[in-house]
Order: structure tokens, then C-alpha cells, then sequence
């Protein structure tokens, strides 16, 4: 009983959080500029993690907490590259 | 002592932060952790030259309290304009003066104020200490400006100066 | 899946889950519905404050319970995506502001008179 309540609750929060991830993708797709497409990177990141996380305890496995710490550090460090190609890349200084 | 821990609340940090990811409380990883803590936080002291003082830690738990219930009751409340058919915010760009002058509290503030939902710092303008934070959805700019300054300026500016 | 939870468990996770999935689908949906940049700035916010901290918080309990000993590691990256998201978000904006005072957009603040380097804090 309880664990079917916790089977159907982890899969509607897992369809909600791969609809966000589809529309963050569609964002990052349509642009319409490149600093939108930036932040569209950056929250499909952190929606993938929470993914990840949720996938966790659906097979109540805890191998998934390191690759989510991985894909945190790696969306950080990327968009922080990449803002900082937005103020440099393209503009005479 | 100051010449072996210039930043004790980072290094005190990074020494819980070692002992939660190892998930154990053992003597060895604490020893490993507090060399580990001491070392970075002398690497740090070359970045920050000063010393980070916080004249009221419990002040600190305070202002953890009050941002993290902020926090909270934003996100609904842009929950709720955003399920709405046509979303139609009120957004508007603000400019406010600060007296609050520490960079430590500067950046605490920042974090603060774009991690919540409703509004996003923008732009410091050092030279004329106002920053420039846009509002998801403002009513009244005035009231805005009021409650930032109490809630959390009056705060951080007892904490840090 | 392991064969029995306690009830309160099960629900008590399972609404931590839910109220966060929805938090982070709203704010990515917000990405896609609002008109301007610095509108669709808002939404990202709300999957790494209370969205990513319920389903974060949920996980601590679930495995706190299940192993019986205190799981705490979530808190770890919770830590470090709240903190470190406004540092990208406010890099991106500055970079933002930049681009449209350059190539002279309208509705974005004038860059005030006594103009400096854009310094990093």
C-alpha cells in the first residue's frame, strides 16, 4: 500500500519533471538570443539533477547522488564560462 | 593562531562540509578534513586579504530564517501568476540606494535576493553604492524598497559593521 | 524498491516530491511562457530554491529512515545549487544588460553617468 503511494507519486513527479526538461529544451531550440539559450542550459541542468535525485529513490540506490553532485559542479562551472563569453566573446572591450 | 587559520568560519566550513560528504564522523577524517580545511584556508587568504568578522552569530540564524520563509512565500505566490492563463506580471526595474558597504554582506544580499523568486539583483554601482534589481511582479516601489531595507539591510548592516 | 515503508513515510515523501516537481515544472514552463529575458529570469530560480529543496529534503528523509542512520549529503548539493545559482544568474544578467546597452535596445535602465569598469565584486 504505502509503497505504491510512494511507485505513483515518484513517477508524476518524474513525468513533471521531464515535461520541464522538454521545455527548457524547446527554449534553448527557439532562442531567440544567445543569453536565452544560456539559461535554458543552466535549468535543464539543475532539472536533470533533480531527475537524477528522484531516480534515487525509486531504486533506493544512493549511486546517484554522486553523478548529481557531478552534473552541479559541471552546470556551474559551464554557465559561468559561457556568461563570460556573452561580456567578452563578441563586444570590443 | 592567525598566521595558521586566517578564515576560521571557512575553514570550520569546509570541515563539516568534508565530514558530511564522507559520512562518517571517525578520527581519521577529521584530522584529513582539518588539514585539508586549514590548508584551503590559507590558499584563500592570497584571494581574501581581510578578515571576515561576524559581530552577531545569532543574528545570522535570524536572517537564515527570515530569507529562507521569503523564499518560500515568494515561490508560491510566482507560482500562482505563472499557472495563470496569461501571465501578465508587473515587472519593473528598480535602482536603490545602500548603505550597507562590506562585500561579504554585499554578496550575502545578492544571493538572497536573486535566489528568491520574485526578484533578481542586477547590477552594483560602486561608485555611487545603488544596485539595480528587477521585480517580477511590483506593485509599489516605495513598499519594495522599505521592506528589502528593513528585513535584511538593518540585519546584515548589525551583523558586519 | 525495498517490499514495506512506513506509511507516514511513504506520504510525507511522496508530498515533498510532488509540491517540488510541480515548483520546478512551473519555473521551467515560466521560461517558456514569459515575453522578456528579464522576466524568464525569475523562473529557473524557483527549481533551485524550494523546488530542488523539497525533492532534496525528501530524499534525506527517505534514506535517513530506510538505512536507519543519519543521510544527510543531500544537504551538500542543495547547499551548493542555491548558492550558486545566483552567481550565474547575475553574470548573465550583467552580461545581458551589457549587450542591450550596446546595441541600444529599449526598457533597459541607462548605464549611470559616472561610468567605471565593470568591476567584479
Amino acid at each position: 500500500m504505502s509503497v505504491t503511494i510512494l511507485e505513483w507519486s515518484l513517477f508524476a513527479a518524474q513525468i513533471m519533471l521531464g515535461l520541464g526538461m522538454l521545455a527548457t529544451l524547446y527554449r534553448m531550440v527557439v532562442g531567440p538570443r544567445a543569453q536565452d539559450r544560456i539559461l535554458a542550459l543552466d535549468a535543464l541542468y539543475v532539472v536533470a539533477l533533480l531527475l537524477l535525485i528522484t531516480l534515487g529513490i525509486r531504486t533506493n540506490s544512493q549511486v546517484y547522488f554522486e553523478l548529481a553532485m557531478l552534473m552541479g559542479l559541471l552546470g556551474f562551472v559551464g554557465t559561468v564560462a559561457l556568461a563570460k563569453f556573452l561580456m567578452r566573446g563578441e563586444v570590443i572591450e | 593562531m592567525r598566521r595558521l587559520l586566517p578564515h576560521p568560519i571557512l575553514a570550520g566550513f569546509l570541515l563539516i562540509l568534508w565530514l558530511v560528504l564522507q559520512q562518517s564522523a571517525g578520527l581519521g577524517h577529521i584530522l584529513f578534513g582539518g588539514v585539508i580545511a586549514i590548508a584551503v584556508s590559507m590558499a584563500a587568504s592570497a584571494i581574501i586579504p581581510e578578515r571576515v568578522v561576524i559581530r552577531r552569530p545569532l543574528k545570522f540564524i535570524q536572517l537564515i530564517l527570515v530569507a529562507g520563509l521569503d523564499i518560500i512565500r515568494s515561490n508560491l505566490a510566482v507560482m500562482s501568476v505563472l499557472f495563470h492563463p496569461r501571465p501578465n506580471p508587473t515587472a519593473g526595474f528598480i535602482e536603490m540606494d545602500l548603505t550597507l558597504k562590506n562585500p561579504f554582506a554585499l554578496a550575502i544580499l545578492a544571493v538572497i535576493l536573486t535566489a528568491t523568486p520574485g526578484s533578481a539583483w542586477l547590477e552594483y554601482d560602486r561608485a555611487r553604492s545603488t544596485v539595480l534589481i528587477h521585480v517580477f511582479d511590483l506593485v509599489d516601489e516605495d513598499e519594495w524598497v522599505a521592506t528589502v531595507k528593513k528585513r535584511y539591510e538593518a540585519l546584515l548592516l548589525e551583523i558586519f559593521q | 524498491m525495498i517490499a514495506d515503508l512506513p506509511l507516514w513515510l511513504s506520504i510525507l515523501v511522496s508530498a515533498f516530491v510532488v509540491l517540488g516537481a510541480l515548483l520546478t515544472m512551473a519555473g521551467c514552463f515560466g521560461l517558456v511562457r514569459l515575453k522578456s529575458f528579464y522576466l524568464r529570469i525569475h523562473g529557473p530560480t524557483m527549481g533551485t530554491s524550494m523546488g530542488g529543496g523539497l525533492i532534496l529534503l525528501a530524499s534525506a528523509i527517505y534514506f535517513t529512515v530506510t538505512r536507519e542512520r543519519l543521510v544527510v549529503h543531500e544537504l551538500v548539493i542543495f547547499l551548493f545549487v542555491t548558492l550558486t545559482t545566483p552567481v550565474t544568474l547575475m553574470l548573465l544578467a550583467r552580461a545581458t544588460l551589457f549587450r542591450d546597452r550596446v546595441e541600444g535596445n529599449e526598457g533597459v535602465p541607462k548605464r549611470p553617468e559616472k561610468a567605471e569598469t565593470p568591476a567584479s565584486p
